[in-house]
C-alpha cells in the first residue's frame, strides 16, 4: 500500500459532504480528481487522517450558462470545460487554455475546484481565474460566502478558505466585447509543468484604444502573479510594438519573481515570460481587432 | 481497525465483488486483487501512463484513483481489447506489424490512452498523435515506430 491508512467517507449529497467537514474540521482533506492529492499521498508527502470523496456528489459537477456568467461546479472535470460549446463561445481564453495542462487522462479526472484549491504557484487555471475575474463560492455548514479570485489565493499552495469550508461554484463572466485573449506557456515537455507562462486578455474601445488589459503569469511566484503596472501602461493607449515591449519588460522584468529551479535560473524564466507576454499581447490585440469588424 | 468497503466493479465487462481497505489504489486492485496484470505500474504518481485504463469510457490512471472509487463503474483494462490471441485489436495488431514496442513495459498503458484517442480522432495528424502520447513515456522506441503503429492503427480502423 503506498499511501498511509485514512479514514474515508464518500459523500453523496453536499449536505452530507458538508456535515463531514464540519465533524473532522482540520484533519479532513477534501478529494476531488485526486490528480495532485493521490501522488502527494502515494509519496506519502500528504497523509490526511481523514479523506472525504466528492465524486459521488453529482450536484456539483455542471457547466451552465446564466444571463452573462457560465456557472462551473466545483466538481467539473477539466475534460468537460475544454470541450464545452458555451466556454468555447463566451470564454475562448479558457478553451485556448485547458490543453495545456498535464495530458488527457489527467483532465478526464481532475476538477477545476480541484486545482483551483491545490493553489499550485505553476498551475493554469488559478492565472485563467485571475485574468477572467472570476468568483468563487464557498460554503460551510453555516452558509455561503462569495470570494473573488483576487483574493482567494493566499500564497503557495494556501488560499483563503476557512479550514470547514468546501469550494462549491466557480462564477466566470463572459469576456467582454471587443476583447483579444491569448494564452501561452513554455514546458520542457508538452503536459510538463510550465517554465513560464502568461495569460492575456485585451478589451479595445470604438478607437481601437486599449480600454483593459489582463496579464498573468504561472510559476512566477507564490501564486498566480498579475501585472498590474504593465496593465495600466497599456491601457488609454493605441497599441504599437514599442508600448508592448515597454509592456512585456516592465512585467517581466519588475512584477513578477520568479523562483528558479533546477530546469531553468529564474533569469531565464524572466525572459520567457518577456518573450511570452509579446507574442501574446500581440496574438490578443490582433484578435480583438479581427472581433472590431 | 482498518475500515473496509464492500465494492462491486465491472472490469472487461465482467463483474466483481470484493472488499477492499480505502487506500488500496486502484491500479494494485486490478493487479493484487483481480490478478489482472496485464495494467502495469511504473511510476504510481500519474506521471509515466503506464498505468493507464479506461475508467467508464474514458482513459484515467489507475494508480491516482483509490479501487473504492471504482465501486458501481465499468473499466476497460488492456485485456478488454483483444477476443482471443488470435484476434487482437486493429491497435495492437499494429503495434506488433510496425515494431511498436520493445520490452512492452509501457504498451499496455499506451494502447489504453490510445483508444478513445482514435475513437474521437480517427484520422489523427502526426503532430496529434505525438501530443496524444505526451503522457505516456517509453524508454526503449525513441516513439518513432510507436507513432508508425498508431498511423496504421487508423488506416485499419478507418
Amino acid at each position: 500500500m503506498k499511501p498511509a491508512p485514512f479514514e474515508y467517507h464518500a459523500p453523496d449529497s453536499l449536505e452530507q459532504a458538508l456535515e463531514l467537514m464540519h465533524q473532522h474540521v482540520g484533519e479532513a482533506k477534501i478529494l476531488a480528481g485526486g490528480q495532485s492529492l493521490v501522488p502527494a499521498m502515494n509519496f506519502r508527502v500528504v497523509q490526511p487522517s481523514v479523506l472525504i470523496d466528492l465524486n459521488r456528489v453529482a450536484e456539483l459537477s455542471y457547466i451552465r450558462e446564466e444571463g452573462d456568467v457560465i456557472r462551473v461546479g466545483s466538481m467539473a472535470r477539466e475534460r468537460h470545460l475544454e470541450f464545452d460549446s458555451s466556454v468555447a463561445k463566451h470564454i475562448p481564453l479558457l478553451t485556448e487554455a485547458m490543453p495545456f495542462i498535464a495530458h488527457p487522462q489527467i483532465r478526464n479526472r481532475g476538477t477545476i475546484g480541484g486545482s483551483l484549491v491545490n493553489a499550485d504557484p505553476a498551475a493554469e487555471l488559478p492565472v485563467l481565474m485571475l485574468a477572467l475575474g472570476a468568483r468563487l463560492k464557498a460554503q460551510n455548514v453555516s452558509g455561503e460566502r462569495w470570494i473573488d479570485a483576487q483574493d482567494f489565493f493566499a500564497g503557495m499552495f494556501t488560499t483563503a478558505l476557512e479550514p470547514d469550508e468546501i469550494l462549491v461554484e466557480i462564477e466566470l463572466p463572459f469576456m467582454p466585447p471587443r476583447t483579444g485573449w491569448s494564452f501561452m506557456e513554455v514546458a520542457p515537455r508538452a503536459g510538463d509543468y510550465a517554465l513560464a507562462g502568461v495569460a492575456v486578455l485585451a478589451t479595445l474601445d470604438e478607437n481601437k484604444k486599449c480600454k483593459q488589459a489582463k496579464l498573468v503569469y504561472l510559476n512566477a511566484g507564490d501564486g498566480p502573479i498579475e501585472a498590474k503596472e504593465a496593465e495600466k501602461l497599456l491601457e488609454g493607449e493605441t497599441l504599437n510594438d514599442k508600448l508592448i515591449d515597454s509592456a512585456a519588460a516592465l512585467a517581466s522584468e519588475k512584477e513578477i519573481t520568479p523562483f528558479g529551479s533546477i530546469h531553468a535560473s529564474s533569469e531565464f524564466q524572466r525572459h520567457l515570460a518577456n518573450v511570452l507576454t509579446k507574442k501574446a499581447l500581440k496574438t490578443a490585440f490582433q484578435r480583438a481587432e479581427d472581433n472590431l469588424q | 481497525m482498518t475500515q473496509s468497503f464492500p465494492v462491486t466493479i465491472t472490469v472487461n465487462e465482467k463483474e466483481y465483488k470484493r472488499e477492499v481497505e480505502p487506500r488500496l489504489l486502484l491500479s494494485d486492485f486490478l493487479r493484487h486483487e483481480l490478478g489482472l496484470t496485464g495494467t502495469h505500474v511504473g511510476c504510481e504518481h500519474g506521471v509515466c501512463g503506464a498505468c493507464t485504463i479506461l475508467f467508464d469510457g474514458e482513459s484515467a490512471r489507475s494508480c491516482l484513483m483509490f479501487a473504492v472509487q471504482a465501486n458501481g463503474h465499468n473499466m476497460t483494462t488492456v485485456e478488454g481489447l483483444a477476443k482471443d490471441k488470435d484476434n487482437l485489436h486493429p491497435l495492437q495488431q499494429s503495434f506488433w506489424e510496425a515494431h511498436g514496442l520493445q520490452c512492452g513495459y509501457c504498451t499496455p498503458g499506451i494502447l489504453m490512452t490510445l483508444v478513445p484517442f482514435l475513437k474521437q480522432n480517427p484520422n489523427p495528424t502526426e503532430d496529434e498523435i505525438r501530443h496524444a502520447l505526451s503522457g505516456n513515456l517509453c524508454r526503449c522506441t525513441g516513439y518513432q515506430h510507436i507513432v508508425d503503429a498508431v498511423k496504421l492503427a487508423a488506416e485499419k480502423m478507418r
